[in-house]
């Protein structure tokens, strides 16, 4: 198997690109597909350890899939909710972008 | 093993690269199709990770569902030909990206990662490429590594509706709630008294607004 090292790695790459993506762009619907990178990125990071520490004690690789099953589905659950946020703040202030809904800004 | 390791730099090129186009391209709908190619990568990575199921779920959930509503919502919201500006803070969103970067890179590379001693690390390695091929139980024993799975004990279906049941339950009502939320916010709002009398569409719409409504409570 690949060393763990190289996953790590690339999950640290995904989740920085992610970071990137939430902190430096305007449109609402890119910042929910960056937090999917990053949420995607733990999932790597999660599964790599989890399947490279098998046999080590009763650790079996299922552990750490168990905990990526419950991100993906709370993942699912916070893009369905988020995009009809921002569906209808589209709706309401007939933009997405982030820096111009100021409504809770005094 | 080389192949794998040929695989995974294949599937580091196209995620990595995807990934750097969703957040660096300017048409959001480009964006959204780069983010799939990450998605089906990421997918890719579980495969070889021996996470065969977690790799159908990622393409069905995340390829398939996730990725139609991103798509859905960049089509609804008309900001498509507005493209992708990035806003004041892009210095300090590099400098911040680069300085998480250099401390997760130090410390993936400083620590000491493998938790096994060499002997006992390949044969878990052979137990494993053994579930996925037809290596014979005498080959296993020679190499000392029969029995020796810990994957032989419990499977995932186990531990979901045993050990994690609770959370398993937790995570069935946070859906639902989310389900009904986003249906909750996203009807129309209840038709104002005049506009009713106005029109049997308006009249009608609020009556379905109303049954939404009371099927949420």
């Amino acid at each position: 198997m690949v060393d763990l090292v190289w996953f790590q790695l690339l999950s640290a790459a995904l989740f920085v690109i992610g970071l990137y993506g939430v902190l430096a762009r305007r449109s609402a619907v890119l910042i929910l597909m960056s937090i999917e990178l990053m949420l995607n990125a733990v999932n790597i990071n999660l599964i790599a350890a989890a399947a490279h520490m098998e046999g080590f004690g009763s650790f079996s690789r299922f552990d750490g899939q168990l905990i990526a099953i419950f991100i993906i589905t709370v993942a699912a659950a916070e893009v369905g909710l988020a995009l009809a946020i921002v569906l209808r703040m589209y709706r309401n202030r007939s933009t997405v972008n982030v820096d111009e809904i100021d409504l809770m800004k005094w | 093993m080389l192949f794998q390791d040929v695989v995974f730099w294949l599937l580091t090129v196209v995620a990595v690269g995807s990934a750097l186009g969703v957040v660096l391209i300017r048409d959001l709908f480009r964006a959204a199709l780069l983010l799939v190619a990450v998605f089906v990568a990421v997918g890719g990575y579980f495969v070889l990770l021996n996470a065969e199921f977690l790799a159908v779920v990622q393409v069905l959930i995340y390829a398939g569902a996730i990725s139609v509503l991103i798509i859905f919502a960049v089509m609804l919201t008309r900001d498509v030909q507005q493209g992708n500006p990035p806003n004041r803070l892009q210095i300090p969103a590099v400098a911040l990206a680069a300085l998480l970067l250099a401390a997760l890179v130090t410390v993936a590379v400083d620590t000491q990662w493998s938790f096994l001693p060499e002997g006992e690390r390949q044969s878990v390695e052979l137990v494993q490429t053994a579930a996925v091929s037809d290596i014979s139980p005498e080959t296993l024993e020679q190499a000392g590594a029969a029995g020796e799975s810990a994957a032989q004990g419990v499977g995932l279906a186990d531990l979901l509706i045993g050990r994690f049941v609770l959370p398993f339950e937790a995570v069935s009502v946070l859906l639902l709630a989310a389900l009904i939320g986003a249906l909750a916010l996203v009807r129309p709002r209840p038709a104002p008294q005049d506009a009713r009398a106005s029109g049997a569409e308006s009249a009608s719409e609020s009556a379905g607004a109303g049954a939404a409504g009371s099927e949420a409570d």
